[in-house]
């Protein structure tokens, strides 16, 4: 079953109160952590390095860069239209996030809070859908909306608004139980104290319940953002046109053209394109870590 | 109820607008023949009016918008790919059986000597995108000076007065349609094989910018015995070539070997799933990738969940000093995207240059040799991974209640008893259900190995059976990558990788259950 956050922070400072006071044998623990912080750090080193490396190739990129330079990251906008990948990237990422926490949310609030027929059915339903992603029907999804582009070229293949539509397919299915789980700890004597004052079930999901769920949101944006940010299979299938590509696609395209030549500026790039993701990690870190436990908990 | 009217106002606005969108789109649609496509987006109009427009069905008005997406564009293309893997859909097989005796017999349309020349101008419909819309053909008669619009369907007369002519006698504009320049024209590669029918298999073609011939096609179609006739030999005075189907191709019936490179898309049955599974190529191929498959996704989450369950174990020690930094700095590889990890350890595990061998004086063809490759989409795996497994671990160890070890260490049990009896029990109860999702994420992980290897090395001669290869990556490449794309096929691949993680996660799950019942 669900713990809430404050419960399990709760059992933590419990075990921390009954926990063994012994003080001797912890330095082995000190030395094992270490060797997993180099583990964890050495290849971010080797990013950083290899940006900052004046030279910019993957021969010249040593852990410990002998002098440091910003010319990579310069090379890298005359070299490619690094600026419209990080705006489309942005887009695509942004709204799709948006889209999918709007749809997963109002879908969670129904299945949360009114019961109709077919309710199980249709959480069973979402459930085994699952089973069978989008990515796998990547065939389909190419003929599809190469048929669409046929008569509809703004949402067709090599447009971001045909991707950002296809990504949507699964954004009820995927956040729906986790959402659900959270609705779900929100006492319904709320909402029925509020209905007694005469709000509608709209205004009662717009004004009040939607605020009131909002870390289980921003978990949920957070993870389907970053889940976007790295998607490739689709984004390869439909973005062809250099300026139309998102950074993964870009990024990819430009190492594949040279390995050895251009790893300084893709290595510019992946910096600057890992910023959005790690800002949001370090700034919903608790949300997103009580978010994840919650789901492993239930 | 006042108070809540420019919501009122805002809601029926919101539906006037997104009715309007369909509205016209499935004007686009109609325009173009894909009268499917406006039926269903009918349908989908009457839904919003049916849902939003009255004050019944509550619970619809919040599933509509997810609802319509979860079936266009999840059940939908999981319909569509079961239905393409019963087809031979892909290269030369991508029309039906009519329009490839179409475009058979209208290609070697050739031009009949003496005849008169139209004059062309190439066009599309008015609105149309110029480099890929379907063309328009406007030709003006040498003779009766009469003007045409010449489409994929046939010839259809102009009014004079609809269209303007330069000097030379050729059309310069054409009302409802918009004429290319000459720059346009070169561009479009497809008026190459563009032909107009006409009366009794004739047809017109292109030639050049600016004029087109009627001319007489040199491979025709008898109905009647199912054959397609070229007569291209008879000007050397040989026998016509004779062409039967047979496979979804038309087959010359003398020899075997001659086969008309376009064939027809039709339904082939279980033949995808059986040539997996019992032609001995493909089935060596497929069962050398599902091996792989089932290792890298087991590997993975096992590797990923033993280090990360080994530090949380680590850190969950409250007399660890800076744990919280510590932590924050384990969690990095998972903050970075994953593209970006995938690529960076590719390079690092470059024979020349990579770190790897820089740091370690090895001089290995990572990415080159098959089983070096495996270890080093593994090695980067687990670093992609383990911090995941170190926060929901960190988090199940965490929601273990005190006294259950408290209680143990009362009863004498060591620290590791307690870790084995106690602690991992509890722990695989709560992540059990994360370590399949997990499985069945990796089992089709193909960024990883995509941004890695692309499924290589090809070893031995083998260009279409890569040493990293997973069954999705290997889809990937039959239906958009390889020189003949087969949609067939790659879907069929489809339906077996979920066929597995589905049985997989069955299974899963109920194991899960088992354990849950321990408890």
């Amino acid at each position: 079953m669900a713990i809430a956050t404050h419960e399990r922070l709760e059992v933590a400072n419990q075990i921390q109160v009954v926990g063994h006071k012994r003080r001797t044998g912890t330095w082995w623990k000190y030395a094992l952590a270490g060797v997993a912080l180099v583990w964890a750090l050495f290849p971010i080193v080797f990013i950083v390095s290899a940006a900052m490396n004046p030279s910019g190739t993957l021969s010249t990129t040593s852990l410990v860069p002998n002098n440091a330079g910003l010319d990579n990251f310069t090379e890298l906008f005359s070299l490619r239209p690094y600026g419209s990948w990080y705006k489309n990237t942005l887009i695509v990422c942004g709204v799709g996030a948006f889209a999918s926490v709007f749809i997963g949310a109002s879908a969670a609030y129904v299945f949360s809070r009114m019961r109709f027929r077919g309710r199980r059915v249709s959480l069973m339903i979402l459930l085994l859908a699952q089973m069978f992603p989008v990515m796998l029907a990547f065939v389909a999804i190419y003929l599809t909306f190469f048929t669409i582009g046929e008569a509809l070229p703004g949402i067709g293949l090599n447009t971001q608004a045909g991707l950002i539509l296809a990504y949507l397919g699964g954004a009820m299915g995927a956040n729906v139980w986790l959402l659900k789980g959270y609705f779900d700890t929100v006492p319904r004597e709320l909402d029925e104290a509020a209905k007694v004052d005469g709000a509608s079930h709209a205004r009662i999901f717009f004004t009040m319940t939607l605020r009131l769920v909002m870390p289980i949101l921003v978990t949920v944006g957070m993870l389907s953002f970053v889940g976007l940010f790295s998607e490739f299979l689709l984004a390869s299938i439909f973005l062809k046109d250099a300026d139309n590509q998102t950074l993964a696609v870009g990024l990819w395209s430009l190492l594949k053209a040279d390995k050895n030549k251009y790893f300084g500026p893709f290595c510019a790039g992946a910096l600057l394109a890992s910023l959005p993701v790690m800002g949001l990690y370090f700034g919903v870190q608790r949300w997103l870590v009580s978010g994840l436990t919650q789901g492993s908990v239930k | 109820m006042k108070s809540r009217s420019p919501y009122v106002i805002l809601k029926w606005a919101i539906i006037a607008v997104v009715l309007a969108g369909i509205v016209y789109a499935a004007g686009l649609f109609a325009a173009n023949g894909q009268l499917i496509l406006v039926v269903v987006l009918g349908l989908i109009g009457l839904a919003i009016l049916a849902v939003y427009a009255t004050r019944r069905a509550v619970p619809m008005k919040y599933l509509l918008p997810g609802l319509i997406f979860f079936l266009a564009f999840q059940i939908w293309p999981a319909v569509f790919t079961g239905a393409t893997s019963f087809t031979n859909w892909g290269d030369g097989h991508s029309l039906t059986k009519q329009e490839s005796i179409k475009a058979i017999t209208q290609s070697s349309v050739v031009e009949v000597q003496g005849q008169p020349r139209y004059e062309l101008s190439v066009a599309v419909k008015e609105g149309g995108d110029v480099a890929t819309a379907d063309p328009v053909y406007i030709l003006t008669n040498p003779q009766t000076k009469q003007v045409y619009a010449g489409t994929k369907d046939g010839l259809t007369e102009l009014s004079a007065t609809d269209v303007t002519r330069n000097d030379l006698g050729r059309v310069t504009a054409a009302k409802g349609y918009t004429i290319l320049n000459g720059r346009q024209v070169n561009a479009r590669q497809d008026l190459d094989d563009f032909t107009v029918p006409t009366r009794g298999g004739a047809a017109i073609k292109k030639v050049g910018l600016s004029e087109a011939y009627e001319g007489k096609p040199t491979v025709t179609y008898d109905a009647g015995r199912d054959r397609i006739i070229d007569h291209r030999p008879e000007a050397q005075g040989q026998p016509a070539k004779v062409y039967g189907p047979s496979n979804a191709t038309w087959v010359n019936v003398q020899n075997p070997d001659d086969r008309l490179a376009q064939g027809w898309k039709e339904n082939v049955g279980f033949a995808n799933f059986k040539n997996a599974l019992t032609n001995d190529t493909l089935r060596a191929g497929f069962l050398k990738i599902a091996g792989w498959n089932f290792v890298f996704a087991i590997v993975s989450v096992l590797s990923t969940f033993l280090l990360g369950l080994a530090l949380a174990l680590l850190f969950n020690d409250e007399r660890l000093k800076g744990k919280k930094v510590m932590r924050a700095v384990l969690i990095l590889p998972y903050a970075l995207p994953g593209f970006v990890t995938a690529l960076v350890w590719a390079s690092m595990f470059n024979q020349q240059f990579g770190l790897i061998n820089n740091l370690t004086g090895l001089t290995v063809d990572w990415l080159g040799n098959g089983i070096a490759a495996k270890f080093a989409i593994l090695l980067t795996n687990l670093w992609l991974g383990f911090p995941y497994m170190f926060i929901v671990c960190t988090g199940a160890l965490q929601s273990i209640p005190g006294d259950v070890k408290e209680a143990a260490a009362i009863d004498g049990a060591s620290g590791f008893r307690t870790v084995r009896s106690i602690t991992m029990p509890l722990v695989l109860v709560a992540v059990g259900p994360l370590l399949i999702a997990s499985f069945a994420f990796n089992f089709n992980n193909f960024s990883l190995i995509f941004l890695m290897t692309e499924g290589g090395p090809f070893e031995g001669g083998q260009s279409a059976i890569g040493s990293t290869d997973l069954l999705i990556t290997y889809a990937y490449r039959l239906a958009f990558t390889s020189a003949a794309p087969n949609f067939g096929y790659a879907a069929a691949i489809s339906i077996f990788i979920f066929l597995i993680v589905a049985v997989a996660s069955w299974f899963g799950f109920r194991q899960t259950k088992a354990l849950e019942e321990v408890n």
